[in-house]
């Protein structure tokens, strides 16, 4: 193929370009996603409960992700605020994970049990109440709207799918899924009537549980 | 990793690094039929190209780069999982699903994150160790610890880092979040109950009254426990409160001074952790109050704990 011809094409300059690039993630990401460092999950790793799954997905539709991150990096700095640099093996059932890769607050992947719940609630409601320099918003609405539980056990459900074959094994060595049918079957009742801060803070509470 | 990614990551790697050195030499090899320096043959608006060869500086660097890239995928891990390439370079301890075998591979390891954590132990740990030992290597007491100003510093930075997002960065707390800078303790105040408290938490438990004492038996008691902080009230509400004060004297004690081993607030000062209004006084009865204290002996260590309850312990001494 003459040079000539590439630059004449845009179109097919575009595609080669894409081809091109793509080596580097083939080479650097792909063979991560199959690392058997990625796809063991951590001894004491626990499947979200049903409350907290409906917390993480107001976590995820709040955009809290957007300022704080959930991944600490194995620096001093970092371990000596926020604890115990992150495992691969604790974030292999998430999906997708929260990472996230901006830290406007704090990160959180070790949160959990650090304050009372009474202060998550004073806090989300209005961060200002107790931490007087604080920029976040606060999430007052948390507080009434109630959860009807209708898609908790559909969500299990998906989520026993997606982890499929990365769940802890039994006595007899046989891989079980993260969620039984009785957590499914008791998922609505687990949530339905809570309200979304009860269930933001029950997700908030259980960040870092497996490595403390 | 299996047999197979080393292959596929081997393959892609050198595959391009190959095709980049043979894209220079093609690149460099004049096959235009033009000799160098001469003009080519196309004009555009009256403007003639020299058929110049690439700068031999920048050709020089691109050689160069290549064989960095080389260099660098076997000094650092690529291209298979068990290899840390010659530098023998980890980032931190990794490939590990328990707590207890990675705390006990940190003695030995070599990883990035262990070098630095080794430095700083270092150079901080031998001044850290003695704001908070004697020289015999047990601790100083808590006491002694807090009219060292150093140590106190020290501790202060701690509390701020930590302890500052409840009880606020000056320790006066706000509502719900006790005051450390008063006298009113609701556990102690002494010093090795605050470091109890630090390293254990609390949990306080005020149960809800709304279904036993009913809307007139909350009104009473709500004026007798106004009453006791001096407030004036109604005296027919306050006596049948005072009467119904029984339930309550359990935990805060018949004279209503607080007990505390139940962190059972006294009730006859004017300080209110939840608020002195009639209205707040009432709710915390119709609704109980379930005060936490997270516990810190996990997360920060005995020894930066007896640091903070120095700090903590010095707000209420006379300076």
């Amino acid at each position: 193929m003459k040079h000539e011809f590439i630059e004449k094409n845009v179109g097919l300059l575009a595609i080669l370009i894409i081809i091109a690039i793509s080596f580097g993630g083939l080479a650097q990401i792909t063979p991560l996603i199959f690392q058997k460092e990625t796809n063991t999950p951590v001894d004491t790793l626990r499947p979200y409960t049903a409350l907290e799954m409906e917390g993480r997905d107001i976590y995820i539709r709040e955009g809290c992700s957007v300022c704080h991150s959930q991944m600490i990096r194995p620096f001093r700095a970092e371990t000596e605020r926020y604890g115990h640099y992150s495992m691969a093996g604790e974030s292999v059932w998430e999906h997708p994970f929260l990472w996230g890769s901006k830290r406007t607050g704090p990160d959180l992947a070790r949160v959990g049990g650090r304050y009372s719940d009474a202060w998550h609630e004073v806090h989300l409601m209005n961060p200002r109440d107790v931490v007087s320099q604080s920029n976040m918003p606060g999430f007052p609405w948390l507080a009434t709207d109630l959860l009807t539980g209708e898609d908790t056990a559909r969500k299990l459900e998906i989520f026993n799918m997606l982890t499929k074959g990365q769940g802890h094994k039994d006595e007899s060595g046989v891989i079980q899924p993260i969620y039984t049918e009785q957590d499914i079957a008791g998922a609505k009742a687990a949530v339905e009537g809570k309200t979304e801060m009860q269930a933001l803070i029950a997700y908030l509470q259980s960040l870092g549980h497996a490595f403390k | 990793m299996s047999i197979f990614w080393t292959i596929w990551i081997s393959v892609i790697t050198l595959t391009v690094i190959i095709g980049c050195a043979v894209l220079l030499k093609a690149a460099n090899t004049n096959n235009t039929g033009v000799k160098e320096g001469e003009p080519m043959p196309h004009t555009f608006d009256g403007i003639q190209e020299l058929n110049n060869p690439l700068p031999k500086w920048w050709v020089g660097l691109f050689w160069f780069t290549i064989v960095i890239a080389l260099i660098y995928s076997i000094a650092f891990p690529s291209y298979t999982a068990n290899w840390n390439g010659f530098l023998n370079w980890t980032s931190a301890d990794k490939n590990v699903t328990d707590i207890t075998t990675l705390d006990a591979r940190a003695e030995t390891s070599k990883s990035q994150y262990q070098r630095e954590i080794d430095a700083a132990e270092i150079k901080y740990g031998e001044v850290f160790k003695q704001l908070v030992y004697t020289d015999a290597g047990v601790y100083k007491d808590i006491e002694v610890i807090a009219k060292d100003s150093e140590a106190v510093k020290v501790g202060q930075r701690l509390f701020l880092q930590n302890c500052a997002q409840c009880h606020g960065s000056d320790a006066r707390g706000s509502k719900g979040f006790p005051n450390l800078t008063d006298d009113d303790w609701l556990y102690g105040g002494d010093p090795l109950t605050i470091k109890e408290t630090l390293m254990n938490g609390r949990n306080a438990a005020m149960p809800a009254w709304k279904d036993i004492l009913g809307e007139e038996g909350i009104k009473e008691v709500t004026s007798y426990v106004l009453q006791l902080s001096g407030r004036r009230v109604n005296d027919i509400d306050a006596q049948a409160g005072a009467e119904r004060f029984v339930v309550c004297a359990a935990c805060h004690g018949a004279d209503g001074k607080g007990l505390h081993a139940f962190g059972a607030p006294n009730l006859t000062d004017k300080v209110w952790l939840y608020g002195g209004s009639r209205k707040a006084v009432e709710d915390t009865l119709n609704n109980g109050r379930n005060g936490v204290m997270p516990a810190w002996k996990d997360v920060l260590g005995e020894d930066k704990i007896q640091l903070i309850s120095a700090f903590v312990y010095s707000l209420s001494q006379p300076k």
